[in-house]
Order: structure tokens, then C-alpha cells, then sequence
């Protein structure tokens, strides 16, 4: 018999439905899933075992009653950068160890609403800067398919959960490929929405013009299903998108014939990893043959959309992060005037990468440097808007690969923050457009590591992004699934 | 000997009597226990974040609209960056380059001398929580320690910026009271220095009369009248020519006004220049301020205060009354209703600002309480035009209606004040009294007008006062004609 | 060294930043004045460090300026949307407990923090 930690959202919310087993079922099996993988991951800063208990009892009842909500009772987890009431909440942060926070963030609520069953809260890097989860304060997440190498970040420890079975499908936020690149280098799905599809309240913010909560699911109509629940305006987020949400699980199994699909020259070359390539090549030989039109598009400005990010975001960042400072919330270091409590604190609280982007996001925004930097960057920002907006003049989607590698050794690239930021480079330029963008897996690397490809859309544009992701999962057939997710490993 | 110039500009702050604060829906009227009034927004808690409140817009750009400001169709929020404990944020939402109001002027007349301020720019910010410093001096200096309550953190602030147009004290105090006036006018802010809701910064520079350039400017904090805005700018520009006279020089400061000692004491020098670090805030889309809003501030524009004042002068009140009665919301009502039950205005004017305002300060009461309507103060100039009453017997009967005896003629009446309008009944006692004082009827056949006055007194004591003594002396002066 | 007693914190003064000039390279990073308005007390060694790695991002960074962008407005919201309001309306506040709960000094209803700098 199947573990029940394997299922699909789909299936299980089949399962809940006709009653072959309770939400209580599916949470013990996804409790026992993470009692075995915990101790290979650290992928969970939290399990919030009496507050789920009690979601899934809750469910079990409205089930009886027939409640149809599609996520009832389903087994979910959360980055700990999402504001959860009443459970601790540290965005991976020494100065927020300790955190429960009075109030729930809206896709939070919503998720509630919806019937989910939160078992957790998932590891990060601090307060979501960085590509590996190796900046949590807390230590590192591993990645499930080579626990030598890292889950990619920031939302590893979403990643890895969705991808052994220790929730059956995760949220993380994505501000400069932070749910597409972990969901990449742990072979599931990850999207990153439209900017203010999904609102950002009760997301501790990293660079507020970038952020967006997203999902992570092992299957392209999970990753909807969780979108759709979170999705639509909220009157707590002036960003929020005040539209119609798109009508994303409709078009699911429509298929990409005469689907017009750009590939992106400047992504599909150097600097990307050559069973990267191939197998990105590959896919779109497939979409190809399934009926969609392949293009190669030239987006120039692309190459500098990494060090306008960089100039972007740690501006942002250095400002949002002004509020921690010991005197309201979490972590104080004593001093003899406020002054210097603020600043030790500061010191303390804060890692080196938080640290070092506060710096120079303060030094980017300074007097005489502004214009040169965080304004120039804004400008660059137009140009890569303006190349996006001719590129989906001529194609429907755009594709790349999500992440130049498949998952890097634990301790490869910390020492230097540029190699870090580099394996950015394919899922940036969507966040300073605005724009959604999925990672769907499509094979493993000689080393048994799965690669993602990634597909683009334009602003509101997700309906016809998962169709297409849909189609490469139909394609793909991507069935394999790491070691660790398998019953017979046991606690070491 | 220099002749010294003053160059004076102000920032005022303003905050608005919404219901809600400018980024969140906690209160903006609330109570003395501290920290009642915040949520995750106004706290900064992490994941929070502002939504701007409509009101708050519509309230800032009447104010603009009231100092004849261009009002900016795009507009942005701007995130000001500096640390303090009572900020929540460590930033302060504000506004920058494009602020929704600019470009803007306010007539002031001192004695008579009409002078015009620039607005340089009206902008919209949010206001900081409040400290405590507790220790043996109760002030931030010697401290042991600092409270803080976050009430007030979030309350929506307008900022309005003058030009360095101001040239003196007085000026400044009377550009300070026209803002004020307009803003209540407005019925945005209570606008209460001593209460906060409106705060005066100066900034002052001195330079010899006939220079354009600029002198080395201060910046005068902690002012929480008019009144000590005022004096603080006096004893700042006095110190500044000192300083200048005696061959030292002024440097770029912020200086505390000590009510107390009645002088300014230094402040931070800002030797190192602040680096707030601007940039436009991303939680917070760009403001549209398209025709149709524009337009609709405009039409709902009320009466402002210098219009009511020329329109009290046209309607016949003395200038200076005119001014008391538009100031006076409830009096300049009562005037208007009055004028228009036909009463006549410059005596309606004065007694409303004369002995009405004496009688409800003394009574400690308004006049809404009083006896006094629209129409008994008609009746009551009407009468006294008409010659019923005398203008002292007048004061008493409007004593008496303030107190709520009654309409004019019933406590005329009532305690017999009345004129005796009949003739013939004053010609008798005249006659009675020239029979009594012969001798003075000779000596004012003589030509001799002296005892005139004593005999117009003694008809009206006969009369017990109630005579109009242009009359009694009329009728004498007949009498010693015949 | 710069720890935290030689800052200074004012929220209310006058000086505008300047927009106007696009500063040349090589980069130079004043971190002691940096890490001062950031309000992170770091030693020595941490500023050596810091500074060189920020000069090394700076300069991978610069690489923006070389993009012509003499007609180009910047970018700062990803959606071209206007006027998010909220109506006047007022909402409960929070328990004043549960504000308090999380505060890591408070006394009377108040947050507690160690003596202000004095502003002279």
C-alpha cells in the first residue's frame, strides 16, 4: 500500500473525500515521514504538532459534513518568513529567535480558511537572502536526492519537505528565484507568481518590490491548487493586484499546440551547466513535437539584471530590516544608551549575509552614490521590462533553464558572496519584471541530481504558464523520487 | 552700524483628525493608557504593511487647495530613513520629490502691512510614537531610562513648508494663527500647539539689509504657542546679530526653545550632514491625483477665513470686528443670522464682541446657552436705532436677554427702560423744571450755555432716565427762545 | 573604531540628498560611516572584511552603469497601478498583553529602552 506521505495533493484530497482515510491519517503519516527525515534535513524549524492536530480533527468533521474545499485537510507547510499566529516565526533570524507573532498573515488566513492542515514552519536562508539555505541562523537544510549537497534557497527547507513527503505541498516566497531554484535542485515544482498576485502581508519582507509568496508541490496541478487558495486581492497590500485572479486549473490539460514559446538566448549558453543544457534542449525538442512553436528571443538587458538585483534589493532590504532592533520584539543585546543597545543588537541578531546586504543596501541609497546606483538600477529595471514586453509581443511564454547547476556541495560557495548570487542568474530577471515564472523538474544529472526548467509568462500571465508546465510534466513523466522519501530508510 | 535683516521660514506640522491612522485602522483619538491604539501596521511587526488612508488624502490636498497650492497629479511615498526608538519602522513614510501639494502662497497682514508667504510644498507623512525620559530631571538629558508608547505612532501628518519669505516675529506668529485658522476651517485638525496637533520648526537667518544672500540659518524647535513661537524667533534673531556683531559666527543648528528661560539653548550641531537615504517606498503605490479629484476638492472647498472677513467688513462690521467674528465660529453664525433678520451690523458686531464675549467669559458658558438668538439681537439694534432705548439701557437689556429674561422688549420693559417717546409728556417736566430754576433760564437767555448741561440733568433725573437727552436739551433750547 | 556610542540619531532635521550626480569609480566605501547609519556595531576586523567584499559586489555592480539610460524612467513598482486606499474606517487594535508578550523590556504599559542620547 501506498504511504499516504506520497500522495499527491490531488490524490489525497481524493482519499479525504471519499473517506478511505482521515485528515488525521494523513498527517500522522506525513508527522512520521518527517520523524525519519528531520534528522537527514533539519528541513523544519518548527512542527506545530497541536495546532495541526487540531486543523486535521477540524477537518474530519467538516469532511463528514461533505465539505468540498479542496485543500481541506491537507497537510501543508510554510517558510518561516510567513507570520503565523501564536507559532514561533523566525525567518531563520537569531533576532527573532523566540518570535510568536499576534496576528496571521493573509495567505496564512487564507490557508487556514481553506481547511490546510500547517504542520510547520520551514527552514531558510535569514530572512531569505540567499541560494543555498546555509545562512539560517538555525543551520543548514540538506537536500533529500544528496545530503552532501545543498536544497538551493531560500525556501530549501519548503523544498525538501515537499520533496520527501514530510507535507504534501509547501509555500516559500520568491524574490529573486527562491522558490524555483530550491524547488529545481530538489526535483519538484515551485512558482513564483505575478508581483501582487498573492499578497505579501505577513511576509517578512526582504526587498518589498520583489517578494511574492509562492508554491511548492510535487506536481504542476498541486502547485495550482495551493495558488489558488492564496491568490487575489487583500485589502492589507496596497501591491495586491485588485483584478480577477487568473484562471489558472482550468487550462491544465488543453496541451501547447500553437503555443507560441521563446527560448531565451542568453540562457540557453554559457555559464549553464552542459547536462543543464541538454536537458533543457531536450524539453523544448518535446514541446516542439507536441505542437508549440519554438522561437529563440534575445533579451539584452538580462545580462544586467543580476547586478541591478543586487543593487535592488539589498537597498530594500536595508531599510526593512531597520525595524529590528531590539526595542519593540525579539532579540536585544544590552547597551548603556538605546542607541548603542540598537546597534549591538544589530550585530548580534544578524548574520553575515544579512549584515553584508544591510551594508550595502545603506550604501547604495547613501547621498552621491544614489543615482549612480540604486537609480541606475531602477532604470535598468525598465529596460529589462521593455525587453520582456517586445519578447511577448512575438511568444507566449518564455523557457530557460531554472538554475544554471543541479545542487552544489554543502559549504562550495559560501565563501564568496558573487559565486553565490551568480546561480541566480536564470530566475532574476522575472522578479524586477514582475512577471510569473515554474519550475518543473525534467531529469536527473549524472549524479542522480534533478534539473528544472523554467518557464515564463507575462504579468497575469499564469494561466497559460501552467498550461505549458503541465504539458512538460505530461511529456517529462518525471517519476523519480529521492532515496529519503522512501519508507525503508529509517532514523539514523 | 548694520542694519540686520530677518529671514524666516517655517515647517509646520499638522495632524489629521481622522478616524483612523494613515496606514492602519487603529484610532487616532485615543485614550491616556499607552499602547491601546496599535496593531502589526503601526508597531512595525514583521510582515506588516501600510494601505494609506483616502481621508487622510482628501484632508491634505484641502489644505493645499486652501494655500492656493498646485495640486501634483502623480505623487509618491517616499521612506525617510533615520533610527530613533520612538519610529517603529526606523523609517518614516513620507514624501520627497513629488509631494501632493506645491507651489503655493498665504496672504498675512501685520498692522495693516499685507505680506504674501510662499508654500514651498505640502506634504504627507505619518507621525512617531511618544517617549518618556524618566529620571531625577524628567528631560532626555540625565535620563536613566526612556517609555515608550506607540499610540500616537501612524497618525496621520501634514507637512507644510514655507519659503524663507517671513521677515519678522510678528509675521511668523501671523502666518502661525491664518494656518491654524484655515485648518480648522477646513475641519482637518483641532490644530492645538500645546496640545501637538500643530508644531512650529523655524528656521531663522539674519543678513545686512540690502544682501540677498542667505546668513547661516538655525532651526528653532520645541515652540508649543504662538505666542512662544514668537518670542523664540525675537530672541533668536537678537542672538544671531549679537553672535554677527561681535565678530563671531552662526552656526548650522538645531536650537531648543526653553519657554522657561526665555532663550533658545543649542541643539545638535549639523556639522554631519543627515542621511535619510530616500527612496520611493514599494509597499505604497503612486498617488493620482486626476481632474475629477482635483475639482471635487475645490468645489467642497468651505469659506476660508479671509473671505469671511471681507465678506463681515462688506456686510457693515467694523474691521477689527470683523476679524474677532470670523475667528469665532458660533459668534460670526450668530452675526450673520442676525444681519440677515435685518439687524444692523456694525452695532451687532460690536456688542458681539464687546459685551457678549465679556458676558460668556465671565459666565464661563457659549452663546448657544445663552438667551441671546439671531433675532433678539435684531430687535434689540432695531430698538436702540429707533430710539427705545438709550445705548446704555441697551447694554442692560442685552444683559439682561443674555441671561434669559426674555426678548429685548419684554426685559426692557420688565425693568422699565424704555424711552419716553411722548413729547409732550417731556415738554411738561421741562416746563416743571425751567419753573423751578428761573435763574438758570436767565442766563441762558443771557447767551450764556453753561447751566444747559445741569438742566438736561435734572429732567432726566424727573424722568428717571428714561428721556432721550437730544430731546430734553432740544425742547430747552426752544423754551428759552420763546 | 566605531561602536555604537559615536552614533548620533536625529529624526528631525532638514538636509535633502542629493539626486543629481553619477559618482565615477573606483569605489570607496566609508564602512565606519556606513555601518553607522545602518546602526551594526562591528569590530576592526569586520569592517576590513565587509568593505572588501562590498567593494567586490560594488564593482560586479557598476557594470550597470553601462547602460545608456539617459530617456529611461525608472522602475520602481513591477505593476503600473495607481491609488491603493484604504477607507477611514477603524479596525480593533491589538491586546495590549499580547503587544507586551513579545517585548523584550516593558514596565507600566510601556516598551522600556535604556537612555536616549542626549541630542547637545
Amino acid at each position: 500500500m501506498t504511504d499516504l506521505a506520497d500522495l499527491t495533493i490531488a490524490q489525497a484530497s481524493a482519499g479525504l473525500r471519499e473517506q478511505e482515510f482521515s485528515a488525521v491519517d494523513l498527517l500522522d503519516a506525513v508527522e512520521r515521514r518527517a520523524a525519519i527525515t528531520e534528522a537527514h534535513l533539519h528541513a523544519y524549524l518548527t512542527l506545530d504538532r497541536e495546532g495541526a492536530r487540531e486543523a486535521a480533527e477540524a477537518a474530519d468533521i467538516a469532511l463528514v459534513d461533505g465539505d468540498l474545499r479542496p485543500l481541506l485537510g491537507i497537510p501543508i507547510a510554510l517558510k518561516d518568513n510567513m507570520v503565523t499566529k501564536g507559532v514561533e516565526t523566525t525567518a531563520s533570524s537569531q533576532i527573532l529567535a523566540g518570535w510568536k507573532p499576534p496576528y496571521d498573515g493573509t495567505a496564512v488566513r487564507r490557508l487556514r480558511e481553506a481547511g490546510a492542515v500547517i504542520v510547520g514552519k520551514t527552514n531558510l536562508d535569514e530572512f531569505a537572502m540567499g541560494s543555498s539555505t546555509e545562512n539560517s541562523a538555525y543551520g543548514p537544510t540538506r537536500n533529500p536526492w544528496n545530503t552532501e549537497t545543498v536544497p538551493g534557497g531560500s525556501s530549501g527547507g519548503s523544498a525538501a519537505v515537499v520533496a520527501v513527503g514530510s507535507a504534501l505541498g509547501a509555500f516559500g516566497s520568491d524574490t529573486g528565484g527562491s522558490i524555483r531554484q530550491p524547488a529545481s535542485l530538489t526535483g519538484i515544482v515551485g512558482a513564483k507568481p505575478t508581483y501582487g498576485l498573492v499578497s505579501r502581508y505577513g511576509l517578512i519582507a526582504f526587498a518589498s518590490s520583489l517578494d511574492q509568496i509562492g508554491p511548492l508541490a510535487r506536481t504542476v496541478p498541486d502547485a495550482a491548487m495551493l495558488l489558488e487558495a492564496v491568490a487575489g486581492w487583500d485589502r492589507m497590500d496596497a501591491t495586491s493586484y485588485h483584478g480577477d485572479v487568473p484562471a489558472i486549473s482550468r487550462s491544465l490539460n488543453v496541451g501547447v499546440r500553437g503555443v507560441r514559446i521563446g527560448v531565451v538566448t542568453e540562457l540557453v549558453g554559457e555559464g549553464i551547466d552542459p547536462q543543464v543544457l541538454a536537458a533543457t534542449r531536450a524539453t523544448i525538442d518535446r514541446l516542439s513535437e507536441a505542437g508549440a512553436d519554438v522561437v529563440e528571443i534575445s533579451l539584452p538587458a538580462i545580462e544586467y539584471a543580476l547586478s541591478a538585483y543586487y543593487l535592488i534589493a539589498p537597498a530594500e532590504c536595508s531599510a526593512n530590516l531597520a525595524r529590528f532592533e531590539g526595542v519593540r520584539y525579539g532579540l536585544r543585546v544590552d547597551g548603556a544608551t538605546t542607541e548603542e543597545m540598537m546597534a549591538r543588537t544589530r550585530a548580534e541578531g544578524f548574520g553575515p549575509e544579512v549584515t553584508r546586504r544591510i551594508l550595502l543596501g545603506t550604501y547604495a541609497l547613501s547621498a552621491g552614490y544614489y543615482d549612480a546606483f540604486y537609480g541606475q538600477a531602477q532604470r535598468v529595471r525598465t529596460l529589462l521590462r521593455n525587453d520582456f514586453a517586445t519578447a511577448y509581443g512575438q511568444v507566449d511564454v518564455l523557457v530557460s533553464p531554472t538554475s544554471p547547476t543541479t545542487a552544489f556541495e554543502i559549504g562550495a560557495k559560501t565563501g564568496d558572496p558573487l559565486t553565490m548570487y551568480l546561480t541566480d542568474i536564470c530566475t532574476i530577471a522575472t522578479n524586477l519584471a514582475g512577471d510569473p515564472a515554474i519550475s518543473v523538474p525534467v531529469g536527473l544529472d549524472d549524479g542522480g541530481l534533478p534539473i528544472g526548467f523554467q518557464i515564463m509568462a507575462p504579468a497575469l500571465g499564469e494561466e497559460v504558464m501552467f498550461r505549458v508546465a503541465a504539458e512538460v510534466e505530461r511529456l517529462v513523466d518525471f517519476t523519480a523520487r529521492p532515496r529519503l522519501a522512501t519508507s525503508k530508510v529509517v532514523a539514523p | 552700524m548694520t542694519e540686520w535683516e530677518a529671514v524666516i521660514g517655517l515647517e509646520t506640522h499638522v495632524e489629521l483628525q481622522t478616524n483612523s491612522k494613515m496606514f492602519c485602522g487603529c484610532p487616532v483619538d485615543f485614550g491616556d493608557e499607552p499602547n491601546t491604539a496599535v496593531c502589526p501596521v503601526c508597531l512595525a511587526l514583521p510582515g506588516a504593511l501600510p494601505v494609506p488612508n483616502r481621508e487622510a488624502i482628501e484632508g491634505i490636498l484641502s489644505i493645499g487647495d486652501a494655500l492656493n497650492c498646485t495640486l501634483t497629479e502623480d505623487s509618491l511615498f517616499y521612506r525617510k530613513n533615520y533610527f530613533y526608538p520612538d519610529l517603529p519602522k526606523n523609517y518614516q513614510i513620507s514624501q520627497y520629490t513629488f509631494p501632493l501639494c506645491v507651489d503655493g502662497y498665504l496672504d498675512v497682514d501685520v498692522d495693516g502691512e499685507p505680506t504674501t508667504v510662499g508654500i514651498t510644498r505640502v506634504h504627507m507623512e505619518e507621525d512617531t510614537g511618544k517617549s518618556t525620559h524618566v529620571g531625577e530631571s524628567g528631560r532626555i538629558h540625565g535620563a536613566e531610562h526612556t517609555l515608550l508608547d506607540f499610540n500616537r505612532a501612524g497618525v496621520p501628518l501634514v507637512e507644510v513648508v514655507t519659503e524663507p519669505d517671513i521677515r519678522s516675529p510678528e509675521q511668523a506668529r501671523a502666518y502661525g494663527l491664518e494656518l491654524q485658522r484655515i485648518v480648522r476651517t477646513l475641519g482637518v485638525s483641532d490644530a492645538r500647539l500645546e496640545e501637538g496637533s500643530m508644531r512650529f520648526d523655524a528656521n531663522i537667518s539674519v543678513r545686512p539689509v540690502g544682501t540677498e544672500e542667505l546668513g547661516t540659518r538655525t532651526e528653532v524647535k520645541n515652540v508649543n504657542s504662538l505666542r512662544s513661537m514668537q518670542r523664540a524667533i525675537a530672541f533668536e534673531i537678537t542672538r544671531q546679530i549679537e553672535v554677527l556683531e561681535s565678530g563671531g559666527s552662526i552656526h548650522l543648528e538645531t536650537r531648543h526653545w526653553d519657554e522657561a528661560n526665555g532663550a533658545t539653548r543649542s541643539g545638535r550641531t549639523k556639522e554631519e550632514s543627515e542621511d535619510y537615504r530616500y527612496f520611493q517606498d514599494p509597499d505604497l503605490l503612486p498617488l493620482h491625483i486626476d481632474d475629477a479629484w482635483r475639482n471635487r476638492v475645490r468645489e467642497r472647498r468651505p469659506e476660508l477665513p479671509a473671505d469671511k472677513r471681507s465678506r463681515y467688513r462688506g456686510l457693515g462690521a467694523d474691521e477689527r470686528v470683523a476679524d474677532l467674528l470670523a475667528d469665532a465660529a458660533d459668534l460670526g453664525e450668530l452675526f450673520e443670522s442676525a444681519v440677515a433678520e435685518g439687524a444692523d451690523a456694525r452695532t451687532a458686531g460690536i456688542w458681539l464682541t464687546g459685551e457678549v464675549v465679556a458676558y460668556l467669559r465671565r459666565e464661563e458658558t457659549e452663546v448657544g446657552e445663552t438667551g441671546l438668538t439671531a433675532s433678539s439681537l435684531a430687535g434689540l439694534t432695531e430698538m436702540t436705532a429707533g430710539g427705545d432705548l438709550s445705548a446704555t439701557a441697551a447694554k442692560e437689556v442685552l444683559a439682561g436677554v443674555l441671561a434669559g429674561e426674555g426678548d429685548p422688549r419684554e426685559v426692557a420693559e420688565a425693568r422699565d427702560l424704555l424711552q419716553i417717546s411722548d413729547v409732550d409728556a417731556i415738554e411738561a417736566e421741562v416746563a416743571a423744571v425751567l419753573d423751578e430754576h428761573p435763574e438758570a433760564l436767565a442766563k441762558l437767555r443771557e447767551g450764556d450755555s453753561k447751566p444747559i448741561g445741569f438742566l438736561v440733568g435734572q429732567v432726566m433725573r424727573a424722568t428717571g432716565g428714561k428721556a432721550d437727552p437730544r430731546m430734553v436739551q432740544d425742547l430747552i433750547r426752544r423754551k428759552t427762545q420763546e | 573604531m566605531c561602536l555604537a556610542t559615536c552614533y548620533r540619531s536625529n529624526p528631525h532635521t532638514l538636509s535633502a540628498q542629493s539626486t543629481g550626480t553619477i559618482t565615477s569609480m573606483p569605489v570607496e566605501i566609508d564602512i565606519e560611516r556606513v555601518a553607522h547609519l545602518a546602526r551594526i556595531a562591528l569590530t576592526d576586523e569586520e569592517m576590513t572584511a565587509y568593505s572588501e567584499q562590498l567593494v567586490h559586489i560594488l564593482e560586479h555592480a557598476e557594470r550597470v552603469q553601462a547602460l545608456p539610460t539617459d530617456e529611461v524612467e525608472p522602475t520602481s513598482h513591477p505593476l503600473p497601478m495607481v491609488n491603493a486606499f484604504r477607507p477611514d474606517e477603524v479596525i480593533p487594535s491589538l491586546d495590549r498583553d499580547d503587544v507586551l508578550a513579545g517585548a523584550p523590556d516593558a514596565e507600566d504599559g510601556y516598551f522600556r529602552v535604556p537612555k536616549i542620547l542626549d541630542e547637545s
